[in-house]
């Protein structure tokens, strides 16, 4: 898709798409990523103009370090923070961690844990075939979708070969404050009834020098976050070079099979690198995932 | 004008004047039913999609029966086609006095069925953005298009062999008729005299028209089943599936014909006119439809349960011996049914071409149900809390609201206008040329 599609415009005004978008990719050079990273990468910083450059987002999750927060006796943390930093409507979990068996047919019955965000794919399904082109590729690799737009005919998460989208059955339940905020599509917010959502890599956030929610939440520091363009990645703890991660630690896309092009990677693992637990019986709590918004809109009525 | 020939017309242009009680106890009912359908999705329209047995699915199951009926329907609507276009391609001088509702039946599906995948959105109040912002890159797309296409091509392919009839309505049930309808007849009839000019336009715009909605109904069925394909779903990814729709179509659609055929036989004592060597020609083409789809399902399963790739065990198991085993085994025996009625001697009658279209009908509505629930039911990531779908009161309503449309546009198209194309009937049954200037060319150039 050359350039944005009109879908922001509506959105994002009176500031010009392309404006926006450079001013996004200026913030995030002065602030995000790239400027943890500096002195790693000075010869890049010099030779390109950061505002010329795109973010080329992509995460990366290690699940040698990811035990479902079963550890800790808690949810999900990443779900949960996801939920909570995203107003994600009730029910749904953009950010869903699956338990899974180590291999099919394997001995034991020990498992690991799956953290499914949106995978963000290159040769996205999901984008293929939305008829009005409510569903589009950022300039920056994520696929993001304008609800102001979608007209709800859910082929997109017919077509989704991970079960990451979400529709809005009814009217969405959201905190009051959210439901009168003006139409972002950054931020999805506020949500509209019968139109679909996801994870959307958060990079508002990014772009003003923060992190994904999931990836500020993990308590293991399983989740990376970082940027092909300039081979960043972090954790919230440390800086290393992308390529570097992905290389020395074989890491793989899910469902690489489907020729999907995923921008989320994992590194093998079932939580073996995971504290493990050693007050609690641990036990994996995504039932207890919640959605607060009906106990604030209550509270504050 | 022989004896016969004002049989017939009296025959087929007599239901037309006045109502009867019958037809208004018909029309009535079903109207009950329909509102019941607008009132279910007003409650929709209100509430959200969220009255639907979907939504209690945690977004597994984003389709239901909507989709199903949808599938349906437009499966139906290829009775015209076959019959209108095909057979008259092909010079089967036995379907002429069935053209005309297989036409009707076409019109009315693509109708009823159009409506399923709006009644389906989740922002109906947004369907214009399709053509604000539509992508050629969505099988939606295609699907509006090739279906709207259709509609139009079989209004006119309905309407301009009406044409002569209409004018024979306007010209002999002027006195007898309300004024709206002699109103409708004189306007429609679009001044019809029965010129050599205008047997000779008449015979070119069939022509034409035969041959140009014969790829345009392929493609319909064909980009049905592309919103499916296009997706890498266990159960949906197959290139089969194109062709087995189209298959599908034809079959449940030649039912469907035999069984509004059958009935508006007998409603309008037609017994004259539509013959039981109809019913059984009709019933031969369903036994041959049926060798057709079991070979369709047999190259689907075979090619993907010998490989068992991811998934597919899932699936598979679900239909052959899971808990849609009952379902599927059901569609597998209607769908051999009409084979074996028409295999047996003393079955191959209008009784059993009438319980073999029936069959095939639930059997071909069983098959989308089990396209649509079963493949989405097999999960894509790993969790073992399925999702169940089971349609809603309000699902069930419109549901049944769009099958009760269906019927009542029929009844009202059968009270409208004559159900059996009297013209060409007329040829038929005078085949010997007469003087080229005492009766112009005539029907006799628009045959040759």
């Amino acid at each position: 898709m050359p350039g944005l599609p009109k879908a922001l415009a509506p959105s994002l005004a009176p500031m010009g798409r392309r404006t926006l978008f450079q001013q996004m990719a200026r913030a995030a050079a002065a602030t995000a990523v790239v400027g943890a990273a500096g002195p790693a990468q000075p010869a890049a910083a010099t030779e390109v103009d950061p505002g010329s450059r795109l973010r080329r987002w992509v995460m990366v999750v290690d699940l040698r370090r990811c035990d479902g927060c079963a550890g800790l006796g808690v949810p999900p943390q990443c779900s949960q923070y996801c939920n909570w930093g995203r107003f994600v409507p009730e029910g749904q979990q953009w950010l869903e961690v699956y338990q899974r068996g180590l291999a099919p047919d394997a001995p034991s019955d020990a498992v690991g844990y799956l953290p499914a965000p949106c995978m963000q794919c290159q040769n996205a399904p999901c984008v293929n075939v939305c008829p009005v082109g409510a569903t589009f590729h950022a300039p920056e690799g994520t696929v993001l979708i304008d609800q102001s737009r979608c007209i709800g005919c859910r082929l997109c998460m017919a077509a989704c070969p991970y079960d990451r989208r979400f529709f809005n059955w009814g009217e969405p339940v959201q905190p009051a404050q959210v439901k009168e905020t003006t139409y972002n599509v950054l931020t999805q917010t506020p949500a509209f009834r019968g139109t679909v959502m996801k994870c959307d890599f958060c990079t508002d956030r990014a772009a003003a020098g923060g992190l994904p929610y999931c990836v500020e939440a993990c308590p293991r520091e399983a989740y990376w976050f970082g940027d092909l363009e300039t081979d960043v990645a972090t954790n919230g703890k440390d800086v290393v070079k992308l390529s570097k991660l992905l290389e020395e630690n074989e890491a793989f896309r899910y469902k690489e099979e489907l020729g999907t092009r995923p921008r989320v990677y994992y590194i093998n693992g079932h939580g073996e690198e995971a504290p493990r637990a050693t007050a609690h019986e641990s036990a994996f709590l995504k039932d207890r995932l919640e959605w607060p918004w009906r106990e604030i809109n209550e509270a504050s009525a | 004008m022989n004896a016969t020939e004002r049989d017939l017309e009296s025959t087929v242009l007599e239901p037309l004047v006045g109502l009867g009680r019958r037809f208004l106890f018909l029309a009535g009912g079903l109207a009950v039913v329909v509102l019941i359908g607008v009132v279910a999705y007003a409650t929709q329209l209100a509430e959200g999609l969220r009255v639907t047995g979907m939504a209690a699915t945690l977004n597994k199951q984003m389709y239901g029966i909507y989709i199903i009926n949808f599938v349906f329907f437009i499966g139906i609507s290829h009775a015209g086609t076959l019959i209108s276009a095909i057979l008259r391609v092909a010079k089967a001088e036995w379907r002429l006095p069935i053209t005309r509702m297989a036409e009707f039946i076409t019109v009315v599906a693509l109708s009823v069925g159009g409506l399923m995948p709006i009644i389906d959105l989740g922002r109906p109040d947004r369907i214009l953005n399709l053509l604000q912002y539509g992508r050629w890159n969505s099988p939606i797309l295609w699907d509006f298009f090739s279906i709207t296409t259709y509609l139009f091509g079989s209004l006119i392919y309905l309407f301009i062999p009406l044409i002569p009839d209409l004018a024979l309505c306007r010209d002999r049930l002027a006195g007898r008729v309300s004024a709206p309808k002699r109103w409708f007849y004189e306007v429609s009839s679009v001044r019809w005299r029965g010129t050599p000019r205008q047997w000779r336009s008449l015979g070119t715009a069939l022509t034409v028209m035969m041959v140009v909605i014969i790829p345009v109904a392929v493609s319909v069925h064909t980009v049905v089943s592309w919103i499916f394909a296009m997706t890498l779903r266990v159960g949906w990814n197959t290139a089969v599936f194109g062709a087995y729709f189209v298959a599908g179509a034809l079959f449940s659609g030649t039912a469907t014909l035999i069984l509004v055929m059958a009935v508006l036989r007998r409603v309008f004592r037609l017994h004259g006119v539509i013959k039981d060597r109809q019913f059984t020609n009709l019933g031969f083409m369903l036994a041959g439809f049926s060798g057709i789809m079991l070979y369709f399902n047999l190259n689907e399963l075979v090619t993907s349960g010998y490989k068992l790739a991811e998934g597919e065990g899932f699936f598979l198991d679900s239909i052959l011996v899971g808990p849609f085993a009952p379902w599927f085994w059901a569609y597998i025996l209607g769908l051999a049914s009409p084979a074996i009625i028409m295999l047996i001697p003393k079955t191959r009658s209008f009784w059993g071409v009438i319980v073999a279209s029936l069959i095939v009908d639930i059997a071909m509505w069983i098959e989308r149900y089990i396209i649509v629930v079963a493949t989405l039911r097999a999960p894509q990531m790993p969790y073992t809390n399925l999702a169940e779908y089971f349609p809603s009161t309000a699902e069930l309503a419109i549901s049944l609201g769009s099958v009760a449309l269906f019927v009542l546009l029929i009844a009202v198209f059968s009270k409208l206008v004559p159900v059996v194309s009297v013209w060409e009937l007329r040829h038929e049954r005078a085949p010997e040329p007469r003087e080229p200037e005492a009766v112009p060319a005539g029907p006799a150039a628009v045959r040759a």
